[in-house]
């Protein structure tokens, strides 16, 4: 089975990581823009930031045969550096149209302070305007509330809801989200957010219709290979093959397809001009030969650590 | 005709009318608003816009190519960089400005972006103006920007001073891509390359790992002393393409110790003397 993972922020991430990852199959990621645990202090170090996710990572994820793809926003933690966040919305139109980027993202409420909600609604209008999609970042804290209230204000800004895919969604979420016909993405983190034992049950409650999940593996505790592991579990407690599919591949890319920037024959058909851009190179393999077909296996428990 | 008039030409003759109508209003805005941020947008739409389909310019087309700036190859271009260079280009401005805004542009490019800009080194005014923009190229760790410099492009043998130019042969035999597609590789060759590259022969020699036979093409004309025992080592105990190598960097040391090696190696001699073995049909069959 082949796996996208639509949320994992790989500049954090090691070549062991995309290694492993594409031998469990991955065969696309999303990564969306975000902070890097701290706050960033001037726009010139968020132009390097957005820059790299359109260049040298979309390149290095090529190097092990896996398509990279990214979302482009201010976050909503950083939203509440007032000058920073006025500066950074006047650069991001200047990446939004960037090969690759699917999304407006990832964005939404932290604090849900009025920063964060003006930052948002400049994000929402650009969206429009742009004709792209949205990907929101739902808030960790008051969760249930401000996740209504960010579909509230995307419906309120004129992007329709199955433009919008709103990410970290728990079990108390995911039914407005679905009812309102917004796409429901869940993410699987080993400490917080969605454990992969209650992702089981959410698929056997819900099925598999604009469902789907995903690592956001960054820099702290997390798993780059949770949908490939979350995909094995939910096979081995019966959930049929076809909604496994649909969760843990083909929704996320039903919905950031939507784009027109990602598309299934990149990465099964791939043009010869894509492979001179991106699928060449030795630079992240210091001398070895590139892997590009030939991904070292991983070991054989690695599939089979269950999150707890 | 200017390159902007034969980048339009060959765009007319490829694009779907909606395209190419699309991409001539985009020109004829640029070509009187003066505002960055226009080109900016203009310039990242081109891949949605026109595609990226390969530019597949005939022999014709190249040789006109040619006529107009000398040099100028479009062999491997796609339509997506033909299209962005000519609304840099439409963009106008002096060497001054339009270096301003290939700065900004390289500062959020992408990938595809990075390598049509620097593919349009050659046509841009005041050529001396961007010799450290190139120079930016050659450093980037993605190889398909470094062989957009590199390979089939002449600004770097014109403008690049001569550290910079051998860090770009060096590099290229690091990343492993070709040296044959460098536009003047041998009219730059030079004593202090030809060192750095036998110094590097040395490295991976000593770590028992192979060398790209077009590493001597740089390393003949000056070759002396301890190079011409390098060539000799690489002439007896080499691959059939490492002997080759030796054997046409020993024919333009010019040299009578290099015509006293070669002696001992008639076949070589005769294919060079032929024609039958060249760099070029070296590199092709590498």
């Amino acid at each position: 089975m082949r796996f996208i993972d639509p949320h994992i922020h790989m500049s954090a991430r090691t070549t062991d990581d995309y290694e492993r990852m594409a031998a469990a199959g991955i065969v696309a990621v999303i990564e969306p823009a975000f902070w890097l645990g701290q706050p960033r202090t001037n726009v010139g170090s968020y132009i390097d930031y957005l820059s790299n996710l359109v260049g040298w990572e979309r390149f290095r994820a090529a190097q092990f045969g896996i398509r990279h793809y990214c979302t482009i926003g201010l976050n909503s933690k950083e939203a509440n550096n007032e000058a920073l966040s006025e500066a950074v919305l006047e650069i991001l139109p200047r990446y939004l149209l960037k090969e690759g980027v699917v999304a407006v993202g990832e964005i939404g409420y932290d604090d849900q302070t009025p920063a964060e909600d003006r930052a948002y609604r400049a994000q929402l209008k650009m969206a429009k305007d742009l004709e792209m999609l949205v990907q929101i970042h739902t808030p960790h804290r008051d969760k249930k509330s401000g996740t209504i209230r960010s579909m509230d204000v995307a419906v309120e800004m004129g992007v329709a809801p199955h433009h919008v895919i709103v990410d970290h969604n728990n079990e108390e979420t995911v039914r407005e989200v679905l009812d309102r016909g917004f796409w429901a993405a869940f993410t699987l983190y080993p400490q917080t957010k969605m454990g992969n034992e209650r992702m089981v049950d959410v698929a056997r409650k819900y099925g598999s219709e604009r469902i789907f999940i995903d690592s956001s593996a960054d820099w702290g505790v997390s798993d780059p290979l949770a949908v490939p592991k979350t995909a094995r579990l939910m096979l081995e407690r019966g959930i049929s093959r076809a909604d496994v599919e649909a969760i843990c591949y083909r929704n996320a890319l039903l919905a950031f397809g939507q784009s027109g920037q990602m598309k299934e024959e990149h990465w099964l058909s791939p043009q010869p001009i894509d492979q001179r851009v991106l699928f060449e190179g030795n630079s992240v393999l210091r001398g070895q030969q590139p892997r590009v077909n030939e991904l070292p296996q991983i070991p054989e428990h690695s599939e089979q650590i269950v999150i707890k | 005709m200017t390159p902007l008039q034969v980048l339009e030409s060959w765009l007319r003759a490829r694009l779907p009318a909606p395209a190419f109508a699309w991409l001539q209003e985009q020109a004829a805005i640029l070509s009187v608003h003066s505002g960055d941020a226009r080109l900016y947008m203009a310039v990242s739409l081109v891949a949605r816009k026109i595609g990226k389909d390969d530019l597949n310019a005939t022999p014709e087309e190249r040789s006109a190519a040619d006529q107009v700036r000398r040099g100028w190859d479009p062999t491997d271009w796609s339509l997506d960089q033909a299209a962005r260079i000519h609304l840099l280009l439409a963009g106008g401005g002096d060497g001054a400005r339009f270096s301003h805004r290939l700065d900004q542009l390289c500062a959020t490019a992408d990938i595809g972006e990075l390598v049509a800009f620097y593919r349009g080194l050659p046509l841009y005014p005041d050529p001396p103006r961007h010799a450290e923009r190139a120079a930016e190229g050659v450093r980037s760790n993605m190889r398909a920007v470094f062989q957009a410099v590199a390979h089939r492009n002449p600004y770097p043998s014109e403008q690049l001073p001569e550290g910079a130019w051998n860090q770009m042969v060096l590099k290229a035999l690091f990343v492993g891509v070709r040296l044959d597609p460098i536009v003047g590789l041998d009219t730059r060759a030079n004593p202090a390359l030809a060192r750095m590259l036998t110094d590097y022969a040395h490295e991976r020699w000593a770590a028992s790992r192979t060398i790209s036979p077009e590493l001597w093409r740089c390393v003949g004309p000056f070759a002396t002393g301890g190079m011409l025992d390098d060539l000799k080592r690489v002439l007896t105990t080499g691959t059939d393409n490492e002997r080759a190598a030796a054997a046409l960097a020993l024919t333009s040391a010019n040299n009578p110790d290099a015509v006293a090696l070669l002696k001992a190696h008639p076949v070589l001699v005769k294919s060079i003397a032929e024609g039958t073995l060249t760099w070029r049909s070296l590199a092709q069959a590498i």
